[in-house]
């Protein structure tokens, strides 16, 4: 279980997180959604430690993230994680089974290098992709086989909690839901706790268990995704119908 | 008022880009000693930075070795010393301007490069994808390099100072009709064992600050294709008048007398 408490995060004078409240149950996939720059994705980061909040606690499975910052205890820490990044994060020198075993490659869970290969080619297939696909780098990959190929590698070493940050931006609409499928297919299959951060409602409906509203630096709605429709939050509606017209200024 | 306000606020600022530069040297060192060691992103960054710019500096090196015999020449027939050119060459080439020019050619080609590379791994996540995978940024990317054109830039230069040298005697014998085997013996008899080992101890040197310029200036781009161009940039520039500067705190140490 990730829980927030009150947690603040602001760059300058920009408060882009003003108090943020949220539990992600475990096994359960918790979608958020909120308009560009409102600060979405540095709700993950901090989760991860990859940013540090000014203010408040986050604790996975009761663990303090903060006591996990430094040495062996981040890298068990980490390991618990896998990530699909939004524009796939591929390393370009590496090939793509080297990126998808890159944890498998080295550190605490290092393998032999075939057999590396061999988990690394079963979570292309995993994703759909051929493994002929292993020995081409990034470069050569399209926008779709990219973000399979980063997907492969956020579950190559069986994480507990996959974070998912805008996880069909730039797709067209049927790789798009290819990839949302690909999501829930694998959150169901290895029962993850799934964090997700989109303005994609397709995928909002296709992923989520839960869904939370950020607006504000705030948690301005959560429930489940049945309610998503009935939330009688104003905010919610103009968000999930993508009206110019509402309580959320279409120029920010 | 205005003028001082702007002095102050641009020395605050120079300061303080010194003391980060200066932690981050302290930081790359720290890690250098601490496991674990990337020893296939070493290989690669020795290749990329010592092999490949093997003639880069040799052409430098072979030119400059030939236009300085040409001056020397020149210089030394206004007091009847054109004797001195053979000697004059290789102490030149070995103390100063091989390892000078050579570090500032790799400067334009390695840190402008390494600057460009972990500037875009920054604005493309690729950093951040780094830490997800329990991978410490700057042991993956900025130790195996730092220490790779450290090893690196000293041979370059004695590899340099050697082609400069032999630049040097093709203009002497071809164009300023030096007998081939005097200007040789002339070079061996005056070029001290310390004349190479200090251009290479500044070869030593110069990789480190082009190195760690480069990574530094990479891992603080700022966003989009202008922030990391500014980063390579600045790069580039740091790691040339850095050179230049360590050239003579080190010329102090080594020679003055």
């Amino acid at each position: 279980m990730i829980t927030l408490t009150d947690v603040h995060k602001a760059f300058g004078a920009n408060r882009v997180l003003r108090g943020i409240n949220l539990t992600v149950p475990t096994g359960k996939s918790m979608v958020i959604i909120g308009g560009s720059g409102t600060g979405k994705s540095v709700l993950l980061k901090c989760v991860l430690g990859l940013v540090t909040p000014e203010q408040g606690r986050i604790e996975v499975d009761g663990e303090d993230v903060g006591h996990a910052r430094g040495g062996a205890d981040r890298d068990a820490f980490l390991a618990r994680f896998g990530m699909l990044f939004q524009g796939a994060a591929l390393f370009d020198s590496l090939t793509v089974w080297q990126n998808v075993a890159f944890r498998l490659l080295r550190g605490a869970q290092k393998l032999p290098r075939a057999e590396a290969r061999d988990i690394a080619i079963d979570k292309l297939r995993r994703v759909g992709l051929k493994p002929e696909v292993a020995d081409l780098f990034p470069a050569e990959l399209s926008g779709g086989m990219q973000k399979r190929v980063g997907l492969a590698r956020a579950i190559a070493a069986a994480p507990e909690i996959i974070f998912f940050d805008e996880p069909t931006t730039g797709l067209d609409p049927i790789m798009s839901g290819v990839i949302n499928e690909l999501i829930r297919e694998i959150v169901v299959e290895m029962g993850v706790t799934a964090m997700t951060i989109t303005h994609d409602m397709t995928s909002v409906r296709a992923i989520a268990d839960r869904v939370a509203m950020l607006h504000g630096g705030l948690i301005r709605w959560e429930g489940a995704v049945g309610d998503l429709d009935a939330s009688g939050d104003p905010y919610v509606d103009q968000f999930i119908h993508g009206r110019a017209e509402g309580p959320i200024e279409s120029v920010r | 008022m205005k003028a001082l306000a702007a002095l102050g606020r641009l020395t605050l600022g120079a300061l303080a880009a010194v003391g980060r530069a200066g932690i981050f040297a302290f930081a790359t060192l720290g890690h250098l000693l601490r496991p674990p060691f990337y020893w296939r992103e070493f290989g690669v960054a020795l290749m990329q930075i010592g092999y490949f710019s093997l003639p880069v500096v040799g052409m430098t090196a072979f030119f400059t070795g030939g236009a300085l015999a040409l001056q020397i020449y020149a210089g030394g027939a206004r007091f009847n010393a054109e004797e001195v050119v053979p000697s004059i060459v290789a102490i030149g080439m070995a103390r100063e301007l091989g390892p000078v020019l050579g570090g500032l050619m790799v400067a334009a080609r390695v840190a402008s490069s390494i600057a460009a590379e972990i500037g875009t791994m920054k604005v493309t996540e690729q950093i951040d994808a780094l830490v997800t995978l329990s991978t410490h940024p700057m042991k993956y990317l900025t130790v195996p390099r730092v220490l790779a054109a450290t090893l690196a830039v000293p041979l370059l230069v004695g590899v340099g100072d050697a082609i400069g040298i032999m630049g040097g005697f093709i203009v002497g014998v071809n164009r300023l009709d030096f007998n081939a085997a005097a200007y040789l013996k002339n070079t061996a008899d005056y070029l001290q064992p310390w004349d190479v080992g200090s251009g290479m101890v500044k070869g030593a040197v110069f990789g480190f600050l082009v190195a760690l310029m480069g990574c530094y200036h990479g891992m603080n781009s700022g966003r989009g294709a202008q922030g990391v161009g500014r980063a390579t940039k600045a790069a580039v520039v740091a790691a040339s008048v850095l050179i230049l500067a360590a050239n003579y705190l080190l010329t102090e140490l080594f020679f003055s007398t």
